[in-house]
């Protein structure tokens, strides 16, 4: 889940892509992801088409394989679960290697490994190449609630706080002889949580009280507008484009 | 766990997508009805309280450990409408800038485990709160609404799965499987949430949401020297008649989920292979592996006309949102 | 004109403590004032009620004559620039321009004007090269500075800060110091900082159970040892008030 795995997506640079405005990516890349899962599974050649369209960008982008495939773990138990579905499948039965697979299972387990993976190399793309705070600029340009985008600018400002004090707690636990071992130790670490949580709430009331004092009246103002040119969004929503042309050719 | 691009087909990503948008915008209403200019700042922080507490490991046994999924927890702590606010900001900042969980299947994710945990949590949460009263009421309403919330999103997963998935599993198994695991998952979410909403009882009872009528009335003393006590202050409770509608709609969008498009469910998972089927191309319909899978055919599913097994998974969720939109009507009273 | 008048200023908390019994102080246009006490002497609350975040239960605040009073706030907060004691809670924005940024825009500064102001202000503490950084990249002494920036954009009246000089190392201290030499507004400081107090302010005040106790130059009262010791003051160990 949302154990740790959390890297640093970002990888700052100055190719074509980073310099497209963030709407632009974002719209780009959700419709790249639909055209992926709207195509049927049999087309493996639209697939590899689509992975040979992401290799592109990450090209144009600067970003490494390497980078790419590191950050690609976050898949891995949705993996595990593609290869266990042919196992574990209804229908017809098939045997491979001395297994008796499940052909649907197959086809299932292979329509996941490909859309999955696609969908995260392309979510991956999108966040190595545009800040975070920067990707919700973009999200507010595509029409996402003010207030969400609002709250998730806080939750990014103030994430690293909390983890930090989270950690310092934890540091302290530990200065003092704490070991979390088994469950008889989650209250002591549930009692930190509770206090995480207080510190949490109240800095949320310091953070208002000092946006009064610099005279919020409710309505955050203005700040920072990125405008995207037509050609901006046509090389953005080339990507899609392309993939709707293949999935057509496909069909 | 974050379902990932390709799990599910078009229609039920789309239609997640479309119910968790609204609910979102539901709760977007109600929460800046609560906190009006503060909701920005405050949701945010507790947004990043959820995110970070998710990271927490939780020791089980022997080098495990587990971790908390938090819907039913933000819904005790600051409320259902912040709840699903700050669960939900949490689960698109995962997805988008983390690549956990696929784009796609945003909507999925954030009904599943942003607005099925708080709602279900919330629901369960005031029905045993009603029951009992104190700190102690408190903190066991708080376990029994975290434990239930857990299996309720996987019920949901499961439901979603049996209409849209793309994975030939019995739905029995995927039931069995994803209960049997979510209710010993939801044990160990249950205990983690009563006891930190106890923690944060103990020290700053006023800041559990779920907790507003136990504050304990003003002495006011008088200068006879007699004492009058007044009642306890009354915090705004909102107008609970956005959840309602939204609850209502929700459970009509999936009947047309259930009952409509599963009977136009093509013989595969994608929906434009029912586009294919319907040019002429059958053979490939036959050729597929799903024929013989449930809710492949226009017939049966593994015996029950699929009309009648959509109906049952939306009475299942009627049930679901039974329990809420009660719990969310006696949000009104306001405890003296 | 006075910067900042307060008169009879009382105040009790919801929980029905009290903690001001009637504030009577004046600060005039281009002092730098010190205000000193112990804790919980009430020197925080008496400062959130300068820009009206506390509504006084009794008595009146006025700012370079405009009282502080429901329907004046937002000019009220334009002419006092709080710094709170944790620059984390005021520097809430993604990044350090859009923070020095939100208080002129709030005030309806836009454009060309907005970037000048922002420049300007970023200028005054030094920290315009870390403009496009997000806030918690900087060490402490930045943001604390960053944090002056941000109020100093909207040219206030008079500067409030609470305990300027608290968490910093001495390199950042002397900075924090320079800088606050370098303005030309009038300055209010709630400080524990004896020595820092005496550094920047020719004039102190004495926070004491809710009421002000002593108001004097700032060399005279850190010298009277009984004065300082009645309300829990010490000077730090070692230091001797240098002959002026």
């Amino acid at each position: 889940m949302g154990a740790g795995h959390h890297h640093q997506l970002y990888r700052p640079g100055d190719s074509v892509v980073h310099r497209l405005p963030p709407q632009c990516k974002l719209l780009a890349v959700i419709t790249f992801a639909i055209v992926v899962v709207a195509t049927p599974r049999e087309n493996f050649w639209a697939f590899g088409l689509y992975a040979v369209m992401l290799a592109v960008v990450a090209g144009a982008a600067r970003v490494p394989p390497a980078f790419v495939l590191r950050r690609m773990v976050i898949e891995l138990p949705f993996v595990l679960f593609a290869f266990l579905i042919p196992v574990i499948g209804l229908g017809e039965r098939t045997s491979v290697l001395g297994l008796s697979l499940s052909v649907p299972g197959l086809w299932a387990g292979w329509n996941i490994l490909a859309k999955a993976t696609l969908g995260v190399v392309a979510s991956i793309l999108l966040a190595a190449t545009t800040e975070p705070r920067v990707i919700l600029v973009g999200a507010q340009r595509l029409r996402v609630p003010t207030l969400l985008v609002q709250i998730a600018t806080f939750m990014l400002r103030y994430l690293d706080v909390i983890v930090d004090e989270m950690r310092r707690m934890r540091i302290a636990r530990e200065s003092r002889g704490f070991e979390a071992r088994n469950f008889r130790h989650i209250p002591v670490i549930a009692r930190s949580a509770g206090a995480l949580f207080i510190r949490s709430y109240e800095r949320g009331e310091r953070v208002h009280l000092a946006m009064l004092s610099r005279g919020y009246a409710g309505r955050m103002p203005i700040m920072q507008e990125i405008s995207a040119s037509v050609g901006q969004w046509a090389i953005a929503l080339a990507l899609p484009a392309v993939a709707l042309a293949v999935l057509g050719l496909s069909l | 766990m974050h379902v990932p691009d390709g799990f599910f087909n078009v229609a039920v990503s789309v239609s997640a997508g479309v119910v968790a948008a609204a609910g979102v915008a539901v709760c977007l209403r109600g929460a800046r009805r609560e906190l009006d200019d503060r909701t920005a700042p405050m949701a945010g922080l507790v947004a990043a309280f959820i995110f970070a507490v998710q990271m927490l490991n939780f020791p089980v046994a022997a080098g495990t450990s587990g971790h908390l999924l938090g819907g039913a927890l933000a819904a005790i702590l600051v409320g259902p409408y912040t709840g699903v606010l700050c669960m939900a900001v949490v689960l698109l900042v995962q997805g988008v800038f983390f690549a956990d969980g696929g784009l796609t299947a945003l909507g999925i994710n954030v009904t599943i485990m942003g607005i099925v945990t708080v709602l279900v949590g919330w629901g369960v949460f005031r029905l045993v709160s009603r029951v009992a009263r104190g700190k102690g009421a408190v903190t066991a309403a708080a376990f029994l609404a975290a434990l239930i919330s857990v299996p309720a999103a996987a019920l949901v997963f499961t439901l979603l799965f049996w209409i849209g998935g793309t994975s030939p599993i019995a739905v029995g198994t995927v039931a069995a499987a994803m209960g049997g695991v979510h209710v010993l998952i939801g044990v160990g979410e249950g205990v983690i949430t009563a006891l930190t909403v106890g923690a944060v009882l103990a020290v700053r009872p006023d800041l559990v949401y779920g907790a507003r009528g136990l504050a304990k009335p003003l002495e006011l003393r008088e200068a006879g020297g007699t004492t009058v006590t007044v009642g306890a202050e009354e915090r705004p409770a909102p107008a609970s008649g956005g959840l309602r509608p939204f609850l209502l709609g929700g459970v009509g969008l999936t009947l047309v989920l259930a009952g409509v498009v599963s009977f136009f469910a093509s013989s595969s998972p994608d929906g434009l292979e029912a586009v294919a089927e319907s040019k002429g191309f059958l053979h490939k319909a036959t050729d597929h592996a799903l024929g013989s899978w449930a809710l492949g055919d226009y017939g049966a599913a593994g015996g029950i006309p699929v009309g009648i097994a959509g109906v049952i998974g939306v009475g299942l969720t009627l049930l679901l949102a039974g329990v809420v939109a009660y719990a969310a009507r006696n949000r009104r009273k306001v405890r003296a | 004109m006075n910067s900042l008048e307060v008169s009879r200023l009382a105040y009790a908390y919801p929980d029905g403590t009290q903690a001001l019994f009637g504030v009577d102080l004046t600060i005039t246009r281009g002092e730098r004032v010190a205000l000193l006490g112990p804790n919980g002497a009430g020197k925080t609350t008496l400062v959130m009620h300068l820009n009206g975040i506390l509504s006084a239960g009794h008595g009146t605040v006025t700012v370079a004559g405009t009282p502080v009073r429901k329907d004046t706030l937002k000019e009220i907060r334009q002419r006092v620039g709080l710094v709170f004691q944790d620059p984390d809670d005021q520097l809430f924005m993604p990044t350090v321009r859009d923070d020095v940024a939100f208080g002129p825009a709030n005030a309806g500064v836009t454009g060309e004007e907005l970037d000048r102001v922002v420049k300007d202000a970023l200028e005054r503490v030094g920290m315009l090269h870390a403009a496009d950084r997000p806030p918690h990249h900087l060490s402490f002494g930045q943001r604390r500075r960053v944090a002056v920036a941000t109020v100093l954009a909207m040219q206030p009246e008079i500067l409030v800060l609470d305990e300027p000089s608290s968490n910093l190392d001495p390199a950042a201290r002397r900075e924090l110091a320079e800088i606050l030499r370098s303005l030309d507004v009038t300055v209010l400081m709630v400080t524990h900082d004896l020595p820092y107090a005496l550094e920047l302010c020719e004039r102190s005040l004495i926070l004491s159970d809710g009421v002000i106790a002593a108001d004097g130059h700032t060399g005279e009262l850190l010298a009277d040892s009984a004065l300082l010791a009645a309300h829990r003051l010490e000077l730090p160990y070692g230091f001797a008030i240098p002959a002026r």
